[in-house]
């Protein structure tokens, strides 16, 4: 019983983690209509610089919001400096962010050694928690709070704010959004913005659980791409069904069939890819 | 006709020469770079040819290199048969494979044949029991076609010489049928091919396969140079690199994938013996490649040769530089 619970919260925890990796990834994907493949990087680079922060003797939670806001930065930087130089050219753009993330991942290479750097948690939420007689992680809890608080404030931007309206109008429809006025190339800043430092964020919140090592980044991107081709392109709802969906798939089948996790992960985008080619949540798009 | 066919005759006795300018670490090399140069002109039918961009190509490369050397040491098969079975193992992998990537065009696509590369990349690294993972399996004894031993760098460099050759006349051969030109046509006019009555997800599929089964044959090359095949070999990294050399030679022609793979692995080799990783130079050279030069060497060069074409006079034949191509001969 212990083990089921404790696989199920972790499982949990974990989707928590994926929907701060790829709802970013979602949108970008949705709105510029290209993979951002760096986005592994990003999440590893995320927990890399809040283990450097920490190591300052920035508190847990500075850190995290520091190397968000350092990825997003870098974020910014790529869509400016690279990404925009190919507009129109999405496939270009797709292996400049493959380029870069080779480039990212053999830098922290250099930076942090090859040896695994451990992202320590927050001091009061080490020792396990006792509910009805089970101990539970209590790390696991607050990564899970905090990725329900994410999702929270993006459900609220994407859908109460004109900023989410004009986004939500880009991924919709580019050239109508372009029509009545909204400045497309501005929103692709901002969302590469906003994916990029969600997962940085993400990289330090998971740091704790999975550590900073070199290959964090290829171990990631791919289950932001199973979330996402389950969860349609470019969909909210989608990337956090999805993100769940696969916490529970990787979790599951790591402990239970250890050589095999990372097939069994893989399976349930093959039968989604069979039957429902658009993903589970395909939204307006055609 | 004539011209191309002259460059062509030039090229086959300069590779056949190889052996005698060099030293064994030279012949090496370009054994290696024979065997790359393969993956990528089998990886350029889908990106070239057929406008599908790949990024999971290393899968049947890597199966094929895991698949014979699992039935010629564990199975205990002899070489040709084993050889047989780990192309068609890569090969069906290749079939199936097509079937799901098929499903989506364009990004989508790519996507797909990622996170499919990356199922195999996973049993490669996890399955311990089947691929010793990390590990990586050894391939202990090169074959010997027909009782020639290829254990020489000289005799391994013609060896790998002759499959290229057949193989890559064999692509060419393709190319220019009437399946390549539909296969083109796919690629640009989708919609037209269909009202012509054309089954446009029947011929990617089919060039798909075939791309897979050409991948399979260069696995095959690899794994006897190297005698040894890692998880490595069906990385992200790998798919990368050879996408790389597509790209930056020039896809959609038959001798760009050929130029890459040459500037691709030089680099790589003189790079590995000044910087312990290469995979920021390759990155940096992916960025660079993309930005700069979008349709890739041979067809820049090409260009450049036609606008000087009029200007130059018609005896400066013998200077063209040996990227001519011979799939323009037709």
């Amino acid at each position: 019983m212990q083990f089921w619970l404790i696989q199920t919260l972790n499982s949990i925890a974990f989707g928590g983690l994926l929907f701060l990796l790829s709802s970013g990834f979602s949108l970008i994907f949705g709105l510029m209509r290209m993979p951002n493949l760096a986005h592994g990087a990003f999440f590893m680079l995320g927990a890399y610089f809040g283990a450097t922060f920490m190591n300052w003797g920035a508190n847990f939670w500075i850190a995290a919001l520091l190397s968000g806001l350092a990825v997003g930065v870098l974020g910014v930087i790529l869509e400016r400096g690279l990404l925009r130089k190919l507009a129109g050219n999405a496939q270009g753009q797709v292996l400049v962010t493959l380029g870069v993330s080779f480039i990212i991942a053999d830098v922290c290479l250099m930076v942090w050694t090859g040896d695994p750097v451990p992202v320590p948690a927050p001091q009061w939420a080490r020792p396990p928690m006792f509910l009805m007689g089970y101990a539970f992680p209590t790390y696991r809890l607050v990564v899970l709070v905090i990725a329900v608080i994410a999702a929270v404030l993006l459900y609220l931007l994407m859908e109460r704010t004109r900023l989410g309206a004009m986004i939500r109008a880009g991924v919709d429809d580019m050239e109508m959004a372009r029509g009545v006025g909204i400045r497309v190339s501005l929103l692709f800043m901002m969302v590469f913005m906003l994916g990029a430092a969600l997962a940085g964020l993400g990289g330090t919140i998971g740091g704790p659980i999975m550590q900073a090592y070199p290959g964090l980044d290829a171990d990631m991107l791919p289950l932001a791409l199973v979330v996402v081709i389950l969860g349609g392109v470019g969909s909210l709802m989608g990337a956090f069904v999805g993100s769940f969906a696969v916490g529970f798939i990787y979790n599951f089948g790591t402990a239970l069939f250890p050589d095999f996790a990372y097939v069994i992960l893989f399976l349930p985008m093959v039968a989604v890819l069979v039957l429902m080619p658009e993903g589970l949540f395909a939204g307006s798009r055609q | 006709m004539t011209r191309s066919f002259i460059a062509l005759l030039l090229i086959a006795v300069l590779l056949a020469l190889v052996p005698f300018m060099m030293d064994d670490f030279f012949i090496n090399l370009c054994s290696q770079i024979l065997c790359y140069a393969l993956f990528a002109v089998s990886l350029n039918l889908i990106v070239g040819y057929g406008g599908m961009t790949s990024l999971g190509h290393a899968a049947y490369f890597g199966i094929a290199a895991y698949a014979v050397t699992w039935l010629h040491t564990v199975a205990g098969w002899d070489h040709l048969t084993s050889a047989i079975g780990a192309v068609g193992v890569a090969t069906g992998t290749a079939a199936v494979f097509g079937v799901l990537a098929l499903r989506a065009s364009g990004l989508s696509f790519l996507m797909i044949t990622l996170a499919l590369g990356q199922i195999v990349w996973g049993v490669a690294y996890r399955w311990v029991a089947l691929t010793q993972g990390d590990n990586g399996m050894r391939f202990p004894q090169r074959p010997a076609p027909f009782g020639i031993d290829i254990n020489g760098a000289m005799s391994f460099y013609y060896f790998s010489l002759i499959v290229f050759a057949v193989s890559v006349y064999v692509i060419w051969r393709v190319v220019n049928s009437p399946f390549g030109a539909s296969l083109r046509g796919a690629r640009d006019q989708p919609r037209r091919m269909r009202m012509l009555g054309h089954d446009v997800w029947m011929i990617r599929w089919a060039a798909f396969v075939m791309s897979g089964f050409w991948a399979a044959v260069a696995g095959l090359l690899f794994v006897y140079y190297q005698k040894f095949v890692s998880p490595y070999a069906v990385s992200l990294q790998q798919s990368a690199e050879v996408l790389l050399m597509t790209i930056l030679g020039g896809a959609s022609t038959l001798t760009g994938p050929m130029v890459g793979a040459i500037i691709v692995t030089l680099v790589k080799n003189v790079a590995s013996t000044y910087v312990e990783r290469w995979n920021a130079l390759l990155g940096l050279i992916f960025v660079l490649a993309v930005v700069f030069m979008p349709t890739g060497l041979v067809p820049g060069f090409r260009r450049l040769i036609s606008r000087k074409k009029p200007a130059a006079a018609p005896a400066d034949e013998t200077a063209t530089p040996p990227a001519a191509a011979p799939e323009r001969a037709s």
